[in-house]
């Protein structure tokens, strides 16, 4: 009744230690490389801060680092295990930490999972923290004698030209905001004057964008005042000029970058886990077979070895028993020193 | 009078053939790297070939890469050399090759050192092919329908936005030439007109920069138009105004850049180079030393090591004179006409013996 149970010779048994010990070895690499996945998506995030609008999304990262760290540990004991079960002497000294062991790494495999699918979920969070973020950062522009917010012109100004992109969902983003601060705007003039007359809030609003929103691609020096005005430039006309400004909006320029990294990410997430789940299932097997040898009695003898001893469903119950019978304990029990009358 | 020799006793030679095995493995991975670095200056150079002038540049990655692939081959060959000079039943098998191997491997150290030297003296002719490049690439910054030319307003463009300068020795450059052409310029407005006629060869020049030039780090949106002129735009004053754009010229920036780079690699084939010697000081002990076990005949016993047998005026003369005598080899032998088979008739006074009697005739049969 027992699920999946397998013969072991004692050849056989020390072959699967040999192997599980290199394969525990080589989950402890994987370790590694989950916590490097995670400072490399921490650095990038932290990279482009001032763009979000809020940090939560750095919980995935701090996920993979954690998830990382506690691979190397349990992986570097379950070689050390699997190196001393070859020999049944040996063996008896781990015998009662295999069990919690393995009840562990499978958990700890279940928290791999959820890394991984962590990495595919979070798009909706981080498209919702970039387009407020994108357009505070916008806002101020401008206010580049602002401490603590001085540095955002620039922060825009290279995002734009790294990522080939111009304002939040476009270049008319750029419209509705004032990015000239009035220090440069000269208040003696009319037409000054007029347009922020003209304006409900008073800004200072023009169809006109920053030179960051340049392509390079264009053939003609860049158009970056009057855009959507075709008699203010000679030989232009701004509803079929596609060369000139970049067309992709900044928000879906940075979603495509993050989602990439995060699809490759969780990927390979995905097959480390596969691969825990796999170094697991060696240890269940070693662990069981090496304790039908103890109860046999014979160190060189054949024993079976399971993932579980009875079906999955009796196992369900009894555990449920054991766990209702630890509830039990802890209720007051009559004072036993009295003596009850029968 | 051998040039520092050195006794070395059974265990030593073994031992110096051991560390001589995996420092000639080392040196298969440093030729690697030189290979490596080779291959990296090669691609930096081709990325902004459109900027350089033709100028032959490139030998200098080809003989890196050159020298690497040599390096690996000689010091794999070494190696192997080395791992079977421990016993010297196998070392006969190399007897032959050896000194010829640590004579060109010599001769290779050397061209490893021309290797470094090159890396510090290209720089005056890259100085140059830059200038020329630049000034070609402004000129034609504005033909984008020309082919062959059109990709130059975008490598332009590119450079200045990444190597944050502006022109070629700064943003001026940008007034002396047209960098707008004449497709997007309205000739039948009156200013342009103007300004064109105003110019000897008929060419719109202002004091304007294409926005490449603009700096991010200013505070203010970026001026690019009649930079000059400090009343045409609001608080401004060009004289102080040094954030506007970029200051520095695009050929002090990529001279800067690239000799950073051949600096690293210099200084790194160099440091390559003093190890290639030192391992080929060790294969030329271990050559005299063994063969001077092979001359004395018993496998356990002492040797000498050298660097060279005689003092270095004697071996220089000796091999002088070998390579003269190879060259007598070849001159004809002129006193027979060539001919063995021809007796000459001796012309010196025979020797009879000591009563010089000459011999009896002995009568032929009739």
């Amino acid at each position: 009744m027992a699920v999946g149970k397998v013969t072991f010779t004692k050849a056989e048994r020390e072959k699967l230690a040999q192997l599980l010990w290199l394969l525990n070895w080589i989950s402890v690499l994987t370790g590694v490389i989950l916590f490097s996945l995670g400072l490399f998506l921490r650095v990038e995030i932290q990279k482009r801060q001032e763009v979000m609008s809020d940090q939560e999304i750095l919980y995935v990262p701090h996920m993979l680092i954690t998830t990382g760290l506690v691979a190397c540990c349990i992986n570097f004991l379950g070689g050390k295990i699997c190196y001393e079960c070859t020999d049944t002497s040996k063996f008896l000294r781990w015998k009662l930490v295999l069990l919690p062991y393995i009840v562990c790494t499978f958990f700890f495999t279940f928290c791999v999972l959820v890394g991984a699918l962590m990495c595919y979920s979070i798009r909706n969070q981080l498209e919702e923290s970039l387009f407020l973020g994108l357009r505070n950062a916008m806002r101020y522009y401008k206010d580049t004698d602002t401490p603590g917010r001085c540095f955002l012109k620039r922060t825009v100004d290279l995002l734009q030209m790294q990522f080939q992109c111009c304002g939040n969902a476009g270049y008319r983003d750029w419209f509705h905001v004032q990015w000239i601060s009035n220090r440069y705007l000269d208040m003696t003039s009319s037409d000054v004057r007029d347009r922020l007359r003209s304006n409900v809030e008073g800004k200072y609003l023009m169809d006109g964008v920053p030179f960051s929103c340049c392509s390079t691609l264009s053939p003609r020096p860049c158009i970056q005042q009057q855009v959507t005005n075709n008699s203010a430039h000679y030989n232009y006309r701004h509803q079929t000029e596609q060369l000139n400004l970049w067309r992709r909006g900044c928000r879906q320029a940075l979603l495509d970058h993050y989602t990439s990294i995060m699809r490759s990410i969780g990927l390979i997430v995905l097959l480390i886990w596969l691969f825990e789940l796999l170094v697991l299932t060696g240890v269940r097997y070693l662990q069981t077979a090496m304790e039908n040898v103890l109860r046999l009695g014979n160190p060189d003898c054949e024993s079976d070895g399971w993932i579980l001893e009875n079906s999955l469903a009796e196992t369900a119950r009894s555990n449920f028993n054991i766990i209702k019978n630890l509830g039990k304990c802890y209720q007051v029990d009559d004072d036993p020193n009295i003596n009850p009358v029968s | 009078m051998a040039v520092l020799r050195v006794k070395f006793t059974k265990d030593k030679r073994d031992k110096l053939a051991q560390v001589l095995w995996i420092l000639n493995w080392i040196s298969v991975v440093t030729g690697a790297i030189l290979f490596s670095l080779g291959i990296f200056l090669k691609v930096e150079i081709n990325k902004r070939w459109e900027l350089m002038a033709e100028k032959d540049i490139q030998y200098v990655p080809n003989m890196l890469i050159a020298v690497g692939l040599l390096a690996c081959g000689i010091n794999f060959l070494g190696g192997k050399i080395c791992y079977d000079c421990v016993d010297t039943t196998k070392f006969l098998r190399w007897k032959l090759i050896m000194l010829p191997y640590i004579i060109c491997t010599f001769f290779f150290t050397f061209c490893v050192l021309v290797g470094a030297l090159m890396c510090y003296g290209m720089q005056s002719e890259l100085e140059d092919a830059l200038t020329m490049g630049l000034s070609e690439a402004m000129r034609f910054y504005k033909d984008t329908d020309t082919p062959g030319r059109c990709f130059l307003k975008r490598s332009m463009d590119m450079l200045q936005i990444e190597f944050k300068c502006c022109g070629n020795t700064g943003f001026r450059d940008w007034f002396q030439i047209q960098w707008i052409s004449s497709r997007y310029l309205d000739t039948s407005q009156k200013e342009v007109v103007d300004r064109l006629r105003s110019n000897v060869e008929g060419k719109y020049l202002m004091d304007g920069v294409p926005f490449s030039c603009c700096n991010s780090n200013s505070p203010r949106p970026c001026i690019q138009w009649q930079i000059t002129n400090s009343s045409a735009h609001f608080n401004y004053d060009y004289q102080t105004e040094e954030l506007n754009l970029w200051m520095k010229g695009c050929r002090q920036a990529l001279l800067d850049y690239y000799n950073h780079i051949m600096r690293s690699i210099g200084l790194t084939v160099l440091i390559t180079w003093l190890f290639e010697l030192s391992v080929l000081t060790g294969v030329r002990y271990l050559q005299t030393s063994l063969e001077n076990v092979l001359r004395q005949g018993d496998p356990n016993c002492e040797s000498d090591g050298w660097l060279l047998e005689n003092s270095f005026v004697e071996t220089a003369r000796s091999n002088l004179n070998i390579i003269k005598n190879l060259g007598k080899c070849n001159q004809i032998d002129t006193t027979n006409n060539g001919d063995p088979n021809i007796n000459i008739p001796s012309t010196s006074k025979a020797d009879y013996g000591p009563d010089n009697v000459p011999p009896k005739q002995i009568p032929a049969d009739s």
